[in-house]
């Protein structure tokens, strides 16, 4: 069986350095495979973060060949023979051990982003309606898997560690599902100005590149929520239309903070209701 | 819990990357593309000459306010134009274009890799550690967008009419090369225009409910679909725009020849 050498981090956050391995090849060889491969016969300490297998779960997150990608969903024939395939841990979040590293960072700022506030039930048996048109645009931001290889793309954080003020395109993909969702009431806007700080992004489009799931990060989420903001903040003109002849949203809507979110908020998925379908709010 | 500072790794230094693919290829790429445009734009629109060929007019100098040829609108160069002061049509109407193109979003993500190196490319390290971006100023101006999108939308009415009137010539109607580089100039420039994100956020993206609409939501679909290859128009166009102007120079300048058709 033909062998490829792999180039791999092993360390944790006190240091560490890349180590050589010679990996037995077979055909439809995934990354993640030769990872296990070599934990069960190199280096039964390699640790490594994986679940589904099938570029699903998100977990198996890492960088190859310094690109960051899904480990289970990179093919090792895709690369070149000859050269040694380098895997290492994303760089934007702290290491833990070899491969793994903590990204609990992501779910504190999930936690600050206002949730999903519907309008009160407006169908005569107590639900919505929705068409499926309008929900289109939110249901391409749903197929997030949370793999978080846009965070550890994006140089804002990668490079300029503005974790503090900057959420990264995940969640403006976040933001922007709950934002344009038909059913929603809440009013992020200022906040992605102001707290969230979506003017970071220079639209450099490499969130866009490496999501598995295909979503086009910056043109459909980050670029229309940069034009909200812009609607809000800085066109004068604009503003002054809407002010003479229809305010688009009210600005009373209460902050996130002082909003007592009614019963249990629905979740998101309520979005993959279809066309027309009654939509309940604690249904899924 | 994460908190801060996270005990992150530091950042890598210039250019450094594990990438085995040819990164720098993309940025420089940009870099030279946009350099001979800004490079040939400025020489041609200070030229002030050799704009004009027959019923074509070159797309940099329209619409030519004041002029000498008898495409200008308003007559010939206004007396109180200061005399040391060198004339081109072109210098009073090209900002509008060009600052269509700087603030576009296409184009901000890629000159932000070529000319400033932040980021070089995707995961390549930066050579400066400090960071605004468009949060603050000077780049906060690129959220003057909009307002360049008007003027832009302006310009294709006006390189339209300009392309119908390549079509007369002194002697009647026909066809020329030229009339027919024109014609396809203004539309590679209406595919770019049209394409527009902030175009798109306006005529219906802004809306959650796309179905109460029904014009903001075959306007919305129509410029999605041109936005999708917003890069694609922006580079065909921009070429476009300068073998436009450098046609109508060549012919009236008597090296290149245009053929008639009909
Ligand atoms: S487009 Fe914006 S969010 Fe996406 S990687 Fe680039 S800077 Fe980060
Ligand atoms: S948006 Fe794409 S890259 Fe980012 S976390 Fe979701 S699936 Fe991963
Ligand atoms: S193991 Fe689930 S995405 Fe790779
Ligand atoms: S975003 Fe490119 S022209 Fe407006």
């Amino acid at each position: 069986m033909p062998q490829i050498l792999f180039r791999i981090w092993r360390g944790d956050r006190h240091g560490g350095q890349f180590r050589d391995y010679q990996v037995e090849i077979g055909e439809g060889m995934v990354v993640l495979d030769a990872i296990h491969q070599l934990q069960a016969t190199q280096a039964p300490d390699l640790a490594c973060r994986w679940n589904c297998k099938a570029g699903k779960c998100g977990s198996c997150a890492a960088e190859v060949n310094g690109i960051p990608r899904l480990m289970c969903m990179t093919r090792i024939s895709d690369f070149p023979p000859d050269q040694p395939i380098i895997v290492e841990p994303m760089q934007t979040f702290p290491l833990i051990k070899d491969l793994v590293t903590d990204v609990s960072w992501n779910y504190q700022v999930k936690q600050r982003i206002a949730p999903f506030r519907p309008r009160p039930p407006d169908a005569p048996d107590g639900t919505w309606r929705m068409s499926q048109a309008d929900i289109d645009r939110v249901q391409e931001f749903r197929k997030c898997i949370e793999c978080f290889l846009c965070q550890d793309v994006c140089h804002v954080l990668r490079d300029h560690h503005k974790h503090e003020e900057f959420i990264g395109p995940r969640f403006f993909v976040h933001t922007a599902a709950l934002e344009m969702h038909p059913l929603d009431t809440e009013n992020r806007i200022a906040a992605l100005k102001r707290d969230f700080h979506i003017g970071y992004c220079n639209i450099t489009k490499c969130c866009t590149k490496v999501c598995p799931e295909q979503i086009t990060i910056t043109d459909n989420a980050i670029i229309p929520l940069k034009e909200r903001v812009v609607d809000e903040f800085y066109d004068p003109v604009l503003k002054l239309i809407q002010l003479v002849f229809r305010p688009r949203r009210s600005s009373s809507v209460p902050a996130p903070s002082s909003s007592p979110h009614p019963q249990s908020a629905p979740t998101l998925s309520s979005a993959s209701a279809t066309t027309s379908a009654p939509v309940s709010p604690s249904s899924p | 819990m994460a908190s801060f500072p996270l005990p992150l790794q530091p950042a890598r230094s210039f250019g450094q990357t594990h990438r085995q693919d040819r990164w720098w290829l993309q940025p420089l790429s940009v870099l030279v593309g946009l350099t001979l445009f800004v490079v040939y734009a400025t020489w041609a629109a200070l030229q002030g000459e050799y704009y004009t060929y027959g019923p074509y007019l070159s797309p940099f100098y329209s619409p030519e306010l004041w002029g000498r040829s008898e495409h200008a609108w308003w007559g010939p160069v206004p007396s109180w134009w200061p005399a040391w002061l060198p004339y081109s049509p072109a210098i009073l109407i090209l900002w509008a274009p060009a600052g269509f193109r700087l603030t576009c979003y296409y184009y901000r993500g890629a000159y932000y890799k070529a000319f400033w190196a932040d980021p070089p490319n995707c995961a390549v390290g930066e050579p400066r550690h400090g960071y605004i971006g468009e949060n603050g100023w000077p780049l906060r101006i690129m959220n003057i967008h909009r307002y360049f999108l008007y003027l832009a939308i302006l310009f294709i009415f006006i390189l339209a009419y300009d392309a119908l009137k390549a079509y007369r010539f002194a002697d009647g109607f026909g066809i020329g090369v030229g009339s027919l580089v024109l014609t396809v100039n203004v539309i590679l420039l209406a595919g770019y225009t049209f394409g527009c994100h902030s175009l798109r956020h306006l005529v219906g993206g802004r809306r959650d409910n796309l179905r109460t609409a029904r014009w903001c939501s075959g306007l919305y679909r129509g410029c999605s679909a041109l936005n999708r290859r917003h890069m694609l128009w922006a580079w065909i166009s921009l070429f476009s725009v300068m073998f436009a102007d450098l046609y109508v120079r060549l012919c009236a300048m008597g090296i290149w020849k245009d053929w008639r058709l009909l």
